[in-house]
């Protein structure tokens, strides 16, 4: 029963960090100590902190590589703009309208990670990482290409251009290739995005800590002898793999709700790459970590704008030095050892 | 269960290649209910090749697995598993990262009923199966004495009990007929001891049959009733441990020809 409060205990530690952001953001708002700019910030700081427990799911739980998360981001990303776009002039509360459009980013990401997972994930080794890879690159494509608008008749999409939706002249463009999606209503919210937090918390926790996660755990450490003990490989690595796309297009579909224009070169293999740091730099597998180090490493970008083209330069030494550090065995014995203290210490 | 009569496990002309190779052939057993059975041979013999074919991590290339009277044939090895059949890995295979009693737990998982969404809106049923599964599982680790042990991490534990919880495990999926590849290498002699009286144990309790790899010849005569021993791929010998010691072509397979 030791090791079950453990478990419990950190993830009340993450429901306690959610809150405790919240309380701040709202002691700052109240105070009016708080910074445009930083404002600004706080719908891509939760967005990209789900990202990372997305990620997280899939990389420290699952064991497997995916380099391109932002992919199912894009698509729930747009997949949610269409719908919030679509739904503006029948269904007006604003809060309603994002729901929907969550829960239609979440679906199509969830198809997208069903129609990737379901060939590559019956395969052992790394397939998956290049497979991801190639999706990625792909869903920026084809959401470059994508014109979608509405008018009286309803949705019209076409791959060409503008001009071949044949749309009404009262019709509206949602869509519109390379620029992306212009003229978004924003509806996100900071309280929308701290609820949302808190349910994919709900979910992974949970999840992880269910019959269903330990399975999952089991197949990482060790899948023949998952096979040995009569757990179905292949639909366990899916559950965790389709859990993560479907988080991460809701998590597209808030980001994208709060700006008036988001364009497809936005959910790029850079944007992958940043989520999987934020994993690797919080600990893989460690939810807090991930939550922390996604907050970090997107509020610190803004802040140190004058050294903008050293960013990635850092990133690449911070992850060099991180992974050295965590394969390090002085370093690895003096956790071991401090753990061991605590455990001592709590017993 | 099926008739008393059909043995648990009945293997017909089961054989495999590698390439060119043939590793087993004509391999032709019968597993008794309840019966322990050993599986011995020099190295390189296909001992863990025969368990690998029962359990399907390889295909055989020719033959039949009959497990208590149904054809195994295009099961996968987590299907065998269900099936009844559950084993033990000579270089240990354990979840490293789990806690014993997860790695126990494992075993347990599809006698565990609740499904994902069950356990993530964590509605009663996931309560009251997690707390059986808790129960059943310290209760089958004290078949090892092991209940202690429960919270530590699998990847931690010394050797010895890296051994033993692997049995465990194997048991938990509530087998017919477990296979246990070397149970008693790295162990020292007072551990091999106890070792036997708890496959014994096992078996008496549980009132499954066990088949056998091992090095261990006091361990092997010790509570096999039937002894196979293989020989490049190939059956050279069946009997009870006193037929097998005395077996001229098992003495020959061991310590080469006999001089003059």
């Amino acid at each position: 029963m030791k090791k079950l409060d453990k478990n419990a205990k950190t993830a009340f530690l993450n429901y306690g960090l959610v809150a405790v952001f919240f309380v701040a953001v709202e002691i700052m708002m109240a105070t009016g100590v708080m910074t445009n700019s930083f404002k600004g910030q706080l719908i891509p700081i939760i967005s990209y902190v789900i990202m990372a427990l997305a990620l997280n799911l899939v990389v420290g739980i699952s064991g497997e590589l995916s380099l391109g998360h932002a992919g199912f981001m894009s698509v729930g990303a747009f997949t949610g703009v269409i719908v919030a776009s679509s739904l503006q002039d029948s269904i007006g509360a604003s809060p309603l309208r994002l729901l929907i459009a969550i829960l239609a980013g979440a679906l199509t990401a969830a198809i997208a990670g069903i129609v990737i997972g379901i060939p590559v994930l019956r395969l052992g080794g790394d397939y998956l990482a290049i497979v991801t890879l190639a999706f990625g690159e792909i869903i920026k494509n084809v959401m470059n290409c994508m014109y979608v608008g509405v008018d009286s008749k309803g949705l019209h999409m076409s791959l060409m251009d503008a001009n071949s939706l044949g749309m009404e002249p009262t019709g509206r463009m949602i869509l519109n290739g390379p620029m992306g999606a212009t003229g978004i209503k924003k509806i996100s919210g900071f309280i929308a995005g701290i609820i949302l937090l808190l349910i994919v918390l709900v979910i992974i926790q949970n999840l992880v800590g269910s019959r269903t996660g330990r399975a999952i755990k089991a197949i990482r450490d060790n899948r023949i002898a998952a096979e040995a003990s009569g757990l179905n490989v292949t639909k366990y690595r899916l559950i965790a793999f389709v859990t993560s796309a479907a988080i991460a297009g809701s998590a597209g579909v808030l980001y994208a709700l709060n700006y008036s224009t988001v364009a497809p070169k936005k959910f790029d293999f850079n944007t992958s790459i940043l989520v999987l740091v934020f994993v690797v730099l919080g600990g893989i597998g460690n939810m807090t970590g991930a939550m922390i180090a996604a907050a970090v490493l997107t509020v610190l970008p803004e802040m140190l704008r004058q050294f903008q083209d050293y960013r990635m330069l850092v990133y690449a030494i911070v992850l060099i030095v991180v992974m050295i550090a965590t394969n390090n065995e002085k370093v690895k014995a003096l956790f071991a050892k401090k753990e061991k203290g605590e455990a001592k210490a709590n017993g | 269960m099926a008739d008393k009569k059909t043995p648990v496990l009945e293997t017909k002309h089961l054989g495999i290649d590698f390439g060119g190779l043939t590793a087993v052939d004509e391999f032709n057993i019968e597993v008794e209910h309840g019966e322990i059975k050993g599986l011995i041979g020099p190295n390189g013999a296909g001992k863990t090749t025969i368990f690998n074919l029962l359990t399907k991590v390889y295909k055989p290339s020719r033959g039949m697995i009959l497990l208590d009277g149904t054809d195994t044939q295009g099961m996968t090895p987590e299907k065998v598993n269900r099936a009844g059949i559950a084993r033990t890995f000579q270089n240990i295979r354990l979840f490293d990262k789990l806690t014993v009693e997860e790695n126990v737990k494992i075993g347990l998982h599809n006698h565990i009923n609740y499904s994902s969404i069950e356990g993530v809106l964590r509605l009663p049923r996931y309560w009251s199966e997690e707390k059986k599964a808790h129960e059943k599982a310290l209760e089958l680790l004290d078949i090892f004495e092991m209940s202690d042990m429960a919270g530590d991490v699998a990847g931690s534990l010394p050797y010895g009990a890296q051994r033993r919880l692997e049995i465990v495990r194997a048991l938990a999926t509530e087998p017919k007929l477990l296979l246990l590849d070397e149970p008693a290498a790295g162990m020292n002699p007072s551990e091999t001891e106890e070792l036997m009286n708890n496959i014994r144990k096992i078996r008496d309790e549980f009132g499954i049959a066990i088949m056998l790899i091992e090095h261990d010849m006091k361990l092997v005569m010790g509570i096999c009733e039937n002894i196979v021993v293989v020989n490049f791929g190939k059956i050279i010998a069946k009997g009870t441990p006193a037929e097998i010691q005395s077996n001229d072509d098992v003495i020959e397979a061991y310590l080469g020809k006999r001089k003059g």
